[in-house]
């Protein structure tokens, strides 16, 4: 059988460095297939999330050769074997310990924003009418497994450290599903300006890049909400209106 | 002395799937103080892989639809095991628990006139799963976690439950750690729900995470609690079998609802030679009316590859054994034939299979459009498990509730596919509700220090063993290995005798099992604790299917080939922890059905 070597982060915050491991390798494996035989084999103590194994639930997401990726899906022949594969924590965020990072901000940053208010239900027994074609686009949204691989890319977070003015892609897409949401009546736009930090988005895509769901952030999510945000705020028409309509 | 912090609630619930953060909701709608602990994430427990749909007879799309219907396929796929009563609350409540995840911001995929789609499922009559392409378990946690979040629960995420509390009779807390630090928690709690799932990770082959334990059942057996029916384990009929590194992962039974077929290397649809007298009358007799059947022609019968999912996994098996199998020893699941059916056969199934594509697409270079998978039996759910009240989902320990995959009843011998969402839901609301009511009506119990002193010494055992202790991976590995050999879908006496004394060898080397590293986030020391669990419920599994001397849905007996024992469908087995802490089992008659039942069973056909 093949072998090859993982350069894997060992360590905590204050203390850490990369330790090579040698493996053995076979057919259809993945990164997180090789991080498991070297966690029972080699390195018992060895820290990692996951969960699904499938792509589903976004728990173990780590930089492989300084790329932001799900272990479980980051298949060995897609990498170079021949050097040693680079396997470390997500860099936007505090290291826990080895490849576990602290995300809890992401959960903090959801708890703040307004939730789902839906208008009262369009029939008697309490159930909406909605059109396919008027939830597909946000369908598209809602697949987001809460990896934070966006969140981990994203030059506002991971090299200026924003995270107390800027909510991140993860969460400008949930704004957008629940923005677009056919029978949500709450409006986000005044926070989505201010405190959520739209604007510090420069659409770079970085974001759509990694998106291992491949939701399309920024040209879904991210430009029209930053439409609607101008369009709320400085739109002069609507200024001129607003002034008459008090 | 050992330290710890103290969290105090009226209600903790344990286990943040479906179950667990429904039953929160529900505990947290009055003033109670509502505490959730969970061994990941929020969010990335189970329910976030179930695919297919939630199942509810909403009759959006086929009005003949009900809730009588509902029950009778439930009774009927559980071989009449199930408890008569769940199968009614579950019937008649999951429309309900359904529309409320839309209030709560879910969104189903569409009917035409604009209502919850529905769609077919192995062993429902009408369509009735309620579904998001396929990934209706992500919809599904996210938007009760989404609400969840609101409701002031305080919520403890990667901490892992090792002992329940007792004071005197009544369950008074739980005795936990926390993964980042491994500092132990003590929860002090009015009353406590078990919402943990299922017990996947006692077998090799799984489709279920490293969370999957039995941890819910293990705390309540040790608590004085009953489990019941554990020897009935669903093997799901397809899992992914190659490459290696994926086999056990789940393809969805939604495959087979849109039209998808299974064949052997000989190109036969074998499911067709091996129809049981239960559902001849509802089977489809050609490929043509199987196929009209899953477009929605509502005077054809289901194809036999929408048959309940013990007797598809069985058939499989067989193909495989009698050397009619794929080559890495599965059968073929071809979804890609219906271009011969529907124009834009390939963007249909992208859009209707989503993530179903990007799994084979992705970790085995399959394109299902174009060309057939490869599948075979992987473990999945478990329908046995803690004994409760039909109604309130209390155990018999006062206190103490259990809901979801963790508790049994309602799926007797065999789950049908989508069962298990709407079970969550419909089981996780009862458990939060009549947990809160305990709360409020019973007052608070102390905590007995010498007992925390006890569990944590426990817990601490494996920093303490010499280095000639196993590896504790190494050890779980084993027993994953005799449980899928010897306890798995093929089983005999000699096979369950041996799993038993295999078990016991486990469990004294478990006891040495040695720990390298200290407590924080260390990963071996967690899988040494689990190994607690794993060890009770796998002999749970061997136990009760050393008792059922007989073959009956997800059971089988090769030394019992059918249900040769005379009233091998009448009873369940029941095991608990006795005096001398040995397991001890026993039958208990199913009191013969209440005449309303058995009508609405006769009606149905």
């Amino acid at each position: 059988m093949a072998k090859a070597t993982f350069r894997i982060w060992r360590g905590d915050a204050d203390n850490a460095q990369y330790v090579d491991y040698e493996t053995e390798v076979s057919e259809g494996m993945v990164v997180l297939d090789a991080v498991h035989r070297i966690q029972a084999e080699q390195a018992n103590d060895l820290a990692v999330r996951w969960n699904c194994k499938a792509g589903k639930c976004g728990s173990c997401s780590a930089e492989v050769n300084g790329n932001p990726k799900l272990l479980c899906m980051t298949r060995l022949n897609d990498l170079p074997l021949d050097q040693p594969v680079t396997v470390e924590p997500m860099r936007a965020f505090p290291i826990i310990k080895d490849l576990v990072t602290d995300v809890s901000w992401n959960y903090k940053v959801k708890e703040k924003m307004k939730p789902f208010t839906p208008r009262p239900p369009d029939a008697e027994d309490g159930t909406w009418r909605m059109e396919q074609v008027d939830i597909d686009h946000i369908q598209e949204f809602k697949k987001c497994i809460e990896c934070f691989l966006c969140q981990d890319v994203c030059h506002v977070l991971r090299e200026h450290h924003l995270h107390e003015e800027f909510i991140g892609p993860r969460y400008l897409v949930y704004a957008a599903s629940l923005e677009m949401h056919p029978i949500d009546t709450e409006n986000r736009l005044e926070e989505l300006k201010g405190e959520d930090g739209i604007g510090y988005c420069n659409i770079t895509k970085c974001c759509t890049k990694v998106c291992p769901e491949h939701i399309t952030i920024t040209d879904n999510a991210i430009i029209p909400l930053k439409e609607r945000v101008v369009d709320e705020f400085y739109d002069p028409l609507r200024k001129l209106f607003k002034v008459f309509s008090g | 002395m050992t330290s710890y912090e103290t969290h105090k609630y009226d209600v903790l619930i344990i286990g943040a799937g479906g179950a667990g953060l429904r039953a929160a909701i529900e505990a947290s709608t009055g003033d109670l103080k509502v505490g959730l602990v969970c061994k990941s994430l929020l969010g990335k427990a189970h329910t976030v892989m179930a695919e297919g749909g939630v199942a509810a007879a909403l009759a959006n799309v086929d009005e003949r639809d009900s809730w009588r219907v509902h029950f009778a396929d439930t009774m009927r796929g559980g071989q009449y095991l199930s408890n008569a009563r769940m199968a009614e609350l579950h019937a008649k409540e999951s429309p309900d628990r359904v529309r409320e995840l839309e209030a709560w911001g879910a969104l189903f995929d569409r009917t035409q006139d604009g209502s919850i789609l529905q769609r077919n499922f192995g062993g429902h009559q009408y369509p009735r799963l309620a579904h998001v392409g396929d990934r209706t378990g992500l919809e599904m946690i996210r938007a009760l976690q989404d609400h969840g979040i609101h409701q002031g629960i305080e919520v403890h995420m990667e901490n892992t439950i090792v002992s329940l509390l007792k004071t005197g009779d009544r369950v008074s807390g739980a005795f936990g750690y926390e993964r980042e630090k491994g500092r132990f928690k003590i929860f002090s709690a009015k009353a406590v729900v078990l919402a943990t799932g299922g017990v996947g990770k006692a077998y090799k082959i799984t489709s279920n995470s490293w969370e999957y334990t039995g941890d819910g059942n293990s705390l309540a057996y040790h608590a004085g609690a009953e489990l019941i029916d554990m020897e009935f384990v669903q093997f799901h009929p397809t899992g992914m079998v190659w490459p290696p590194s994926v086999r056990g992962i789940l393809v969805t039974e939604g495959v087979r609802g849109e039209g998808g077929i299974l064949k052997n290397s000989e190109g036969k649809r074998f499911m067709f030679d091996d129809i049981s007298d239960l559902y001849v009358n509802q089977t489809a007799d050609n490929p043509e009316e199987g196929w009209r059947y899953t477009q929605g022609d509502r005077d054809a019968r289901r194809p036999p590859e929408l048959l309940t999912r013990d007797h598809i996994a069985r058939c499989i098996v067989r193909e495989v054994q009698e050397g009619r199998g794929s080559p890495h020893g599965g059968v073929f699941l071809d979804i890609a034939w219906i271009k011969e059916k529907i124009p834009n056969a390939a963007e249909h199934i992208r859009r209707k299979l989503p993530s179903m594509y990007h799994q084979f697409k992705e970790l085995a270079d399959i394109d299902i459009t174009q060309e057939p998978m490869e599948v075979g039996p992987t473990t999945h759910y478990i329908m046995g498990g803690i004994r409760v009240d039909a109604d309130t989902q209390m155990t018999c320990v006062p206190g103490l509730f259990a809901a979801g995959e963790c508790a049994a009843g309602l799926h007797g011998a065999n789950r049908l596919g989508g069962n298990s969402l709407s079970d969550l839901l419909v089981f996780g609301q009862r458990a939060g509700e009549y947990a809160a009511q305990f709360a409020q009506e019973n007052g608070d119990v102390p905590l007995e220090e010498s007992e925390i002193e006890e569990i944590a010494k426990h817990v601490l055992k494996p920093f303490d063993n010499t280095e000639e202790g196993d590896n504790p991976y190494e050890i779980q590995a084993q027993l994953q290995d005799k449980m899928q050999e010897l306890v798995g879908i093929a089983r005999s006496q000699d096979s369950l005798t041996q799993a038993l004394e295999e078990i016991q060898n486990l469990r004294e080397k478990a006891e040495n099992v040695h720990t390298i590293g200290n407590r924080e986030y260390n990963a071996g020391w967690h899988t040494a604790l689990d190994l607690d669990c794993l060890l009770t419920v796998s002999e749970a599994i061997a136990l009760a299917a050393l008792e059922r001397r007989a073959s009956i849905g997800a059971h089988s007996r090769d030394d019992y080939p059918e249900k040769e024992e005379p009233g091998a469908g009448k009873y369940n087995t029941i095991l608990r922890k006795a005096d001398d802490d040995t397991m001890e089992i026993r039958r208990e008659p199913i009191p013969k059905l209440a005449e309303e039942y058995q009508q609405i069973i006769d009606e149905m056909g």
